[in-house]
């Protein structure tokens, strides 16, 4: 019997004018899965995860989140019920302290975070060091991290993930990979957008690739590259037999 | 909040007293007046600007709700001048109330829809056929409740009133939330900070201490017309003060004034034929070589500043 799903997205619709990203995308998590969202550029994965975090309204289908449909809620009380993310590019506070950064997270988010709890937080991102310095002064890498370390704070129980290894190092991928499954143990439910192949192997349950808003095919990430259909839209129709 | 109770001991209160007991050791009033009112709208604009990023051009749009928001109490309603504070603070917190649907431009658009708003209190203010109510373009005069000392001593308060508030925003969870949608309203939102509620409480906070200042304004000069109570120049003047010394802390807007104003009134005095170059020059230098103010001098080297 498996869990009753956090998350459910049913048939959702998301349009801007006449091109709709999202055209009728469904799929589930449950607490302590890990799901890969993977694609070609612009087929609506970004798209998904802003609907999902509040910064987009929908146009139709319906979004699930702990049993409540959470249409029309703003970001900010999402982050408060449990749904957090990271950014494509970062977007830190970028003339505040990295301390600062997800100290404003902590309070606002759910307001449960002690600073033992912060201390603890930056030290497990390697982020203790920097704790003082402006989160502007920090590297991209950093950036990315001290973005994961914001979302963190607010102990969500959904993280939605936006190509966090784009840019990282081999050394930095494994480690970013391995903090990854590290929370997904711990219970909390992962989407993660990504356009590395390996990074999403090592670290999701199984994927969902999407195609032109729509998902063309949900399973085993092995399984997908075997898929006619997903070989076509990745590689061309010369390649699917 | 022992980083708070520092800023009160050694910024809040030094200042306060000092323009308590400035009367007694110098003569001209109206400058020593000029220079509180000034300190009090750098501040107030502060809390709007160096908190969330929103630059209200028209500043002293609410600034002059207030200052006539004071005279009509008085002349009209016939009000002691204590109640008539009360409401000229309303009517500045009210035209802010008015205006908060603003908050969703951003930028440039944010500063010239305010000014634009400023502009319309203005004209109608002016306007003769309401000279029943606001003695229209012909100005007002209170003298029946001219109180020079009074009403600078109650200037001196909303002053300490204000640096106090502006010192718990500055030292707060709040204040820092509020910065973190001055950064970035998006990541703030992820953050869990209520982005929407946040900017209006600030912008209401920065329209009560105009309105509150307009209406202290109105008692100590108690003879004006409506192009002095909106005149722009006033807006530009907390504007420049605020950037001269560095937004988003406590210190910089009061540095602003206490130097830029203090030049101003001094050049102005003594080599008027170079006012404009002299002042015009330090605003060009400042801009080209601290964008951040006065303050960035110290916080660049990473030392914090009240």
């Amino acid at each position: 019997m498996s869990p009753e799903p956090l998350l459910r997205v049913d048939r959702l619709v998301k349009r801007f004018g006449g091109f709709r990203a999202l055209d009728g995308v469904s799929f589930h998590l449950v607490p302590g899965e890990v799901l890969g969202l993977v694609g070609p550029n612009g087929s609506g994965k970004t798209t998904c995860i802003n609907v999902i975090s509040g910064l987009y309204g929908r146009d139709g289908g319906s979004v699930t989140f702990r049993g409540r449909d959470i249409a029309g809620s703003r970001a900010h009380m999402l982050a408060r019920r449990g749904i957090n993310r990271t950014f494509q590019s970062p977007r830190p506070f970028l003339s505040l302290t990295v301390r600062e950064n997800v100290e404003i997270a902590a309070w606002n988010g759910r307001g449960d975070g002690t600073k033992a709890d912060l201390d603890g937080l930056l030290e497990q991102l390697d982020l203790h060091r920097h704790a003082g310095r402006a989160a502007g002064d920090l590297n991209s890498a950093q950036q990315k991290t001290l973005d994961l370390a914001r979302a963190l704070a607010t102990a969500p129980k959904l993280l939605l993930v936006d190509e966090l290894a784009a840019g990282l190092n081999p050394a930095e991928l494994t480690r970013m990979a391995e903090r990854l499954r590290e929370l997904a143990r711990g219970g909390m439910a992962l989407l993660v957008v990504e356009h590395l192949m390996g990074f999403i192997d090592h670290v999701t349950d199984r994927v969902i690739v999407m195609n032109a808003g729509r998902e063309i095919f949900e399973g085993k990430l092995g399984e997908a590259t075997r898929d006619p259909e997903v070989i076509r839209v990745f590689l061309g129709t010369a390649h699917a037999r | 909040m022992r980083r708070g109770l520092r800023d009160v001991l050694f910024v809040v209160l030094p200042v306060v007293i000092i323009a308590a007991v400035a009367p007694l050791l110098y003569a001209n009033e109206l400058l020593l007046f000029s220079f509180v009112m000034y300190l009090t709208l750098a501040q107030g604009l502060n809390a709007i600007y160096g908190f969330t990023g929103y630059l209200p051009f028209g500043y002293v749009g609410v600034f002059g709700a207030g200052a006539y928001g004071f005279a009509i109490s008085v002349m009209i309603l016939g009000l002691p001048p204590f109640a008539a504070l009360a409401i000229g603070a309303a009517a500045g917190v009210m035209l802010g109330l008015l205006l908060t649907p603003l908050l969703r431009l951003s930028g440039a658009y944010f500063a010239i829809a305010n000014l634009a708003a400023a502009q319309a209190v203005y004209q109608v203010v002016s306007n003769p056929a309401l000279q029943d109510i606001t003695k229209g373009p012909y100005g007002v005069s209170l003298s029946e409740v001219f109180a020079p000392r009074l009403s600078y001593e109650v200037g001196v308060a909303v002053l300490a009133a204000t640096l106090l508030a502006m010192a718990w925003l500055r030292n707060s969870r709040f204040g820092l939330s509020l910065q973190a949608i001055r950064e970035d309203p998006i990541s703030a939102a992820m953050a869990g900070v209520a982005v929407v509620r946040g900017r209006t409480i600030a912008w209401l906070l920065s329209a009560l201490i105009a309105g509150l200042t307009g209406a202290v304004f109105a008692w100590h000069i108690s003879v004006f017309y409506p192009e002095t109570a909106f005149d722009i120049g006033i807006s530009i003047f907390a504007t420049v003060f605020t950037l001269f010394g560095g937004a988003a802390t406590l210190i910089g807007p009061l540095l602003g004034v206490l130097v830029l104003y203090g030049v101003y009134n001094t050049i102005g005095i003594t080599v008027p034929q170079y006012f404009q170059l002299i002042y015009g020059a330090l605003i060009v230098g400042l801009v080209l070589f601290l964008p951040d103010g006065l303050v960035s001098l110290l916080t660049r080297r990473g030392i914090r500043v009240p």
